[in-house]
C-alpha cells in the first residue's frame, strides 16, 4: 500500500485504513454493481436492444426522465428564490425552514408516498379543489410530477447556499456605486457565480429522481405504458422471475446514473478550474 | 545532546530541497536555520524531528544514529508555526499531554503530571490561564502553551518551526527574548527556523544560513553579518547597496579588502561586484579625497531612529541608499537636490559570473 | 462623538439599501419562497400526523399493538443495528485514508463513495437477488447448505447497507480534509501512538459530525423501502421493516394505520433535523451578518 502514497508517511494506519475501506467497499458496492453488467452480457445484443426498447420500457423512460427532467427545473427556479430568501433575508421562523428544507432528504419515501397521495387524491386536502377544476394529480403522471419536485427539494438549496453565503458583498457595492441598477448586478455579477452551483443542484435533483420509487409509486397510476415509471418496470420484471429483462433496464439505469454523476463532477471540476487564481 | 547531520539529500518529486546538506551542533547551542521561503529549512527541520524521511544521508543524535526511528522514539520537542494546540483540551491538559501518553510503567502519577503542569505554566507565565481554551488565546499565548507542552516531555532537543511567524512586530520580538532567556535558563540543544534575519541575529548562538537547499555559511551572528561569505548571504543579512566593479575607498579598508580578497587576474566571465551597507557610506559635502563617489540627494526620511537618505549617483543611474546618525545628518545639513560626496567605511568584494 | 443608536441604524440602512432589492420586491420573494415550501414540505408533513391521528389518540397507539407491526419495528432495528456500525467503520476508515494523507487515486475514490448515492434503490436491491437469489450466481451453493440471504434478514441487512454506505463518510471526509494533519503531527513528537492519536485528538474534534452521520445513516437506514422491498419478500411478521409494512397497511386501506406507522419514520427525520441543526449552531456559533459596521465611521465623509 506503501507504494500508492506519494511520499511516505508518519502517520500511522495508511495500510489499514485504506485496505479496509478499498475492501469493503469493493464487497458490498462494487462486486455487486458489477454482477448486474456481467449478468447482463450474457444477453445477446438483440435481445438487450430489444429489452430496451419495447414500447413499455420506452413509455417508463419517457415518464421517468420526464419527470424527473421537470421536477429538476421547477426545483431550479424556486429552490433558487428559497436558497436566497434563506440567505439573504431575516424573517421570523427563519432557521425552522432552513432545517425543514432537508426532510425529503431524511424522510423515507414510502412516508413521503402516502402523505402526498392523501393530500392529492380526490378528497385530499389540496386534490379536492383542483379535481373539480379538471387537473387530476393522483395516480397521473402529474403526481408523478409532484412526488419528483418533493424529493428533488433540497438538493438545489443546499448547493446554492454555500456559493451564496461565500459571495463577497463588497463586489456589489461596487456595482452599485459604479452605477448599476440592482437587476444589472444581480445579473452581471451574482449570477454568473451561481450558475455552476445551480447546474450541479439540477443535476443531483434530477439523478435523485430518476431512480426514485418509493415516494412515486403511490401517487403514480402505475399503469403500463401510461403512468410507469422504469424502477416500478423493474421490480415487475423481477416479480415475473424475468430476470434477464429487469437486469437489462438496471443496467440502463446505471448508465444514466454514472453519466450524470460524472456530468456533476465535471461541472463541479470546470467551475473551481476558473476560479483557480493563476 | 549533539546533533549530527550527515550529507542529507530531499527531494519531493523532481524538486530538491536539500542538496547534500551537512551540520553539526553542539549540546546545549540555541542555532538559527535562516533563509528565504522554500530554501529547505523547515523540510530539514522536519527531517530532524521524524515528520520527513531524508532520501539519502544520516541524522545522529548524541552519536546515535536515528533515521529510521519512529516519530515518538525521538523524544523531540516540535513547536508548529501555528500552535498545533489541540483546540478541544484546556490549556492543562495540552501541556500534560506528553506525560498522560507515556507507557503506564514510565507515566508519573496525576498529582506528578499536575505539578510538572504547573511548573510549566509558571516558566512560561500563563499559570492563570490554565482552564482556558486553545481559542480563548492570542497568538503569543498559544505559542507559550505550545512551548510549554513541548517542554513537558523532558526532550533532549527543542525544535521550532517559525515559532513567531505569525505573531504580530512587537510580540515577535518580546517573545523572541523570552525564548533567548529560557534556553539560557535550561540549556536545552534547539533549532530555530525562521526566515527574519534580526530574529536569528537577535536569539541565536550561530546561524546557519540555507539557500535553495544547501548551507550558504554557518557562524556566529558577528561571523555571519560582517564577514558573509557569499553575496547571498550579504544581501539576506541586511539592505545593501551594490556597485558593479570594484569602488575604491580610503586607504586603510581598501588593504582590508585586498586581504579578504587578493585582486586575481580577472577572467572573462566573470566580473567585480563591491558591497557595501548603508550605514557604512559616509557623506560630505565636499571631496576629501580623489576616491569618491559624487551624487545627488533625492529623498529624505527623517522619522524612525536614524534618518536615511536615497541618492542619486552621478557616475551611473544608480540609486544609493545610506543610513545616518541623526547627529550627522544635522551636522551635514542636508536637503533634497544637494550634492553630497559618499566614501564608503566597509565593503566588500565578490566575484559574480558573467561578464 | 459616539453615535445614537437611531444614527447608527440608519447608517446601516444607507449601507444595505446599495446592495438589496427594496422591502416590496424583498417580501415578495419571501412569499413566494414559503408558499412553494408549505406546498411542498409542510402540507406533506402536517398530512402524515393529521391522518394517523384521525381516530383519535386511543386509535393512534392502538395502531402499534399489532404484533405484525412489532415484528416491523423489531427488524427495522435489528437491520439498522448492523448496518450502521459498520458503515461506521467504513467512514471512519475512509475519511482517515483520505484526510490525512497522499496518495494517487484519491480523488477517484471521493468519487465512487458516492456511487451508491447515484443508484436506484430497485437497482440496489436488484443486484443482491443476482447474486444470493434462488437463480444467482451463489442460489444453488446457498440452498445446498440452507442459508437464506434473499427474503431473510441478511439479504435485508446487505441491502441497507448498500444504500447507506456513503452517509458517514461524506460527512467525514470534508471536515477531516479541513482540519488537516498538524495536531496530529504534534501527538506523535510528544509521543502518543497511533491509536492514542486517534482516540485523544482525532475524534474529539470531529465527534459531532459523526453523531450526525450516524444519526442521518441511520434515519435512512431505517426508512430504506425501494431496496428492501426488492430482497425481502414481503413476508408479514418476518421480513417486513417497518416502510414495507406502511405499504401493506396503506394497500389494505388501513390508512389510519399507514401513516401511524409513518408517523413514527417521520418523528425519526425530524429529529434527525434537529441534531442537525443543533450541530450547526455548535461549530459555527455566530453567523456572521453582513453588516460593515467598522465601515461607517461616525462624522465620516459618506
Amino acid at each position: 500500500m506503501h507504494l500508492a502514497l506519494k511520499q511516505p508517511s508518519v502517520l500511522p494506519g495508511f495500510g489499514l485504513t485504506l485496505g479496509f475501506a478499498l475492501f469493503y467497499f469493493s464487497l458490498i458496492v462494487l462486486i455487486p454493481l458489477s454482477g448486474l453488467f456481467i449478468k447482463t452480457s450474457s444477453l445477446t445484443w438483440e435481445q438487450f436492444w430489444h429489452t430496451v426498447t419495447e414500447p413499455r420500457a420506452l413509455a417508463s423512460y419517457q415518464l421517468t426522465f420526464g419527470a424527473s427532467l421537470l421536477g429538476a427545473l421547477v426545483n431550479g427556479f424556486f429552490g433558487s428564490v428559497v436558497a436566497w430568501v434563506l440567505v439573504r433575508y431575516r424573517f421570523p421562523g427563519r432557521s425552522i425552514v432552513d432545517a425543514l428544507v432537508d426532510l425529503p432528504f431524511a424522510l423515507p419515501t414510502a412516508v413521503a408516498g402516502i402523505a402526498l397521495t392523501a393530500i392529492y387524491s380526490s378528497n385530499g386536502w389540496i386534490g379536492r379543489y383542483l379535481e373539480p377544476m379538471g387537473l387530476k394529480v393522483a395516480f397521473t403522471p402529474l403526481g408523478v410530477l409532484v412526488a419528483l419536485t418533493f424529493i428533488g427539494l433540497p438538493f438545489v438549496v443546499r448547493t446554492l447556499q454555500p456559493v451564496l453565503q461565500d459571495l463577497d458583498r463588497e463586489v456589489e457595492e461596487a456595482a452599485s456605486t459604479l452605477g448599476a441598477s440592482r437587476w444589472q448586478t444581480i445579473r452581471a455579477v451574482i449570477m454568473p457565480e451561481l450558475w455552476p452551483a445551480l447546474l450541479t443542484g439540477v443535476a443531483m435533483a434530477f439523478a435523485r429522481s430518476v431512480g426514485e420509487y418509493g415516494s412515486v409509486i403511490f401517487i403514480a397510476g402505475n399503469m403500463p405504458l401510461k403512468s410507469e415509471i422504469t424502477p416500478l418496470l423493474i421490480m415487475t420484471k423481477l416479480e415475473q422471475y424475468d430476470y434477464a429483462g429487469a437486469t437489462a433496464l438496471g443496467v440502463v439505469m446505471l448508465v444514466v446514473a454514472f453519466l450524470l454523476t460524472l456530468m456533476v463532477n465535471l461541472i463541479q471540476w470546470w467551475s473551481s478550474a476558473r476560479h483557480t487564481v493563476r | 545532546m549533539s546533533i549530527q547531520v550527515d550529507h542529507v539529500t530531499k527531494r519531493f518529486g523532481t524538486f530538491t530541497v536539500l542538496d547534500d546538506v551537512s551540520l553539526h551542533v553542539q549540546t546545549g547551542e540555541l542555532i538559527a536555520l535562516l533563509g528565504p521561503s522554500g530554501c529547505g529549512k523547515t523540510t530539514l527541520l522536519r527531517i530532524l524531528a521524524g515528520l520527513e524521511r531524508p532520501d539519502h544521508g544520516r541524522i545522529l543524535l548524541h552519536g546515535d544514529e536515528v533515521t529510521e526511528r519512529r516519530i515518538t522514539d525521538r523524544r523531540v520537542g516540535f513547536v508548529f508555526q501555528h500552535y498545533a494546540l489541540f483546540r478541544h483540551m484546556t490549556v492543562t491538559e495540552n501541556v500534560a499531554f506528553g506525560l498522560s501518553v507515556l507507557p503506564h510503567a514510565q507515566r508519573p502519577s496525576p498529582g506528578q503530571i499536575q505539578k510538572k503542569v504547573h511548573d510549566l505554566l509558571s516558566l512560561v507565565q500563563l499559570q492563570a490561564m490554565a482552564d482556558r481554551y486553545p481559542n480563548q488565546l492570542s497568538g503569543g499565548q498559544r505559542q507559550r502553551v505550545a512551548l510549554a507542552r513541548a517542554l513537558a516531555v523532558e526532550p533532549k532537543m527543542l525544535l521550532l518551526d517559525e515559532p513567531f511567524g505569525a505573531l504580530d512586530t512587537k510580540v515577535r520580538k518580546e517573545l523572541r527574548r523570552w525564548l533567548r532567556r529560557l534556553h539560557d535558563e535550561l540549556h536545552i540543544t534547539s533549532i530555530l527556523v525562521t526566515h527574519d534575519q534580526e530574529e536569528a541575529l537577535e536569539a541565536a548562538d550561530r546561524i546557519v544560513v540555507l539557500n535553495q537547499g544547501h548551507i550558504e555559511q554557518t557562524g556566529t551572528p558577528d561571523e555571519v553579518y560582517e564577514h558573509p561569505a557569499t553575496p547571498f548571504v550579504y544581501r539576506f543579512l541586511g539592505d545593501v547597496n551594490v556597485f558593479h566593479g570594484r569602488i575604491a575607498q580610503d586607504e586603510i579598508a581598501h588593504e582590508a579588502a585586498d586581504r579578504q580578497h587578493p585582486a586575481e587576474a580577472g577572467s572573462s566571465d566573470e566580473h567585480e561586484v563591491t558591497f557595501v551597507r548603508p550605514h557604512d557610506l559616509e557623506l560630505s559635502r565636499s571631496r576629501t579625497t580623489t576616491t569618491q563617489l559624487e551624487a545627488t540627494v533625492r529623498f529624505v526620511i527623517t522619522a524612525g531612529s536614524r534618518v536615511r537618505l536615497e541618492l542619486m549617483s552621478k557616475d551611473s543611474p544608480q540609486t544609493i541608499e545610506v543610513e545616518l546618525t541623526k547627529e550627522r545628518y544635522r551636522e551635514l545639513r542636508l536637503q533634497q537636490g544637494d550634492a553630497v560626496f559618499v566614501h564608503p567605511k566597509q565593503l566588500q568584494v565578490f566575484k559574480m559570473p558573467g561578464p | 462623538m459616539p453615535t445614537t443608536f437611531a444614527a447608527k441604524a440608519k447608517n446601516e440602512e444607507w449601507n444595505a439599501s446599495l446592495t438589496s432589492e427594496g422591502a416590496l420586491v424583498r417580501w415578495a420573494l419571501i412569499a413566494l419562497a414559503l408558499g412553494y415550501l408549505t406546498l411542498f414540505l409542510f402540507v406533506p408533513l402536517a398530512a402524515v400526523f393529521a391522518e394517523a391521528l384521525k381516530n383519535g389518540l386511543a386509535g393512534y397507539f392502538a395502531s402499534f399493538q399489532d404484533p405484525d407491526t412489532l415484528a416491523a419495528i423489531r427488524l427495522t432495528f435489528l437491520a439498522a443495528s448492523l448496518a450502521v456500525p459498520l458503515n461506521l467503520i467504513f467512514g471512519v476508515a475512509a475519511a482517515w485514508a483520505i484526510a490525512k494523507f497522499e496518495f494517487v487515486g484519491k480523488q477517484i475514490l471521493i468519487t465512487i463513495i458516492d456511487i451508491p448515492l447515484a443508484v436506484s434503490p430497485v437497482i440496489s436491491g436488484l443486484i443482491y437477488v443476482l447474486l444470493f437469489g434462488a437463480q444467482g450466481w451463489l442460489g444453488p451453493w446457498l440452498a445446498e447448505h440452507d442459508i437464506k440471504i434473499i427474503f431473510a434478514l441478511p439479504g435485508i441487512v446487505l441491502a441497507t447497507t448498500f444504500v447507506t454506505v456513503p452517509f458517514i463518510a461524506r460527512e467525514l471526509i470534508p471536515l477531516m480534509q479541513s482540519q488537516g494533519r498538524e495536531e496530529e503531527e504534534a501527538a506523535l513528537t510528544l509521543g502518543a501512538s497511533g491509536w492514542q492519536t486517534f482516540t485523544r485528538v482525532t475524534l474529539p474534534n470531529i465527534k459531532w459530525s459523526l453523531l450526525y452521520g450516524v444519526i442521518l445513516c441511520n434515519a435512512r437506514a431505517m426508512g430504506e423501502f425501494g431496496a428492501v422491498s426488492v430482497v425481502s419478500g414481503h413476508i408479514r411478521g418476518l421480513t417486513n421493516t417497518l416502510p414495507l409494512h406502511v405499504e401493506i397497511l396503506y394497500n389494505e386501506y388501513n390508512a389510519v394505520g399507514a401513516f401511524a406507522v409513518a408517523s413514527l419514520l417521520t418523528l425519526l427525520a425530524i429529529v434527525t433535523l434537529v441534531v442537525k441543526t443543533l450541530i450547526e449552531r455548535k461549530s459555527a456559533p455566530s453567523r456572521a451578518t453582513q453588516d460593515p459596521e467598522w465601515r461607517m465611521q461616525p462624522g465620516s465623509p459618506s
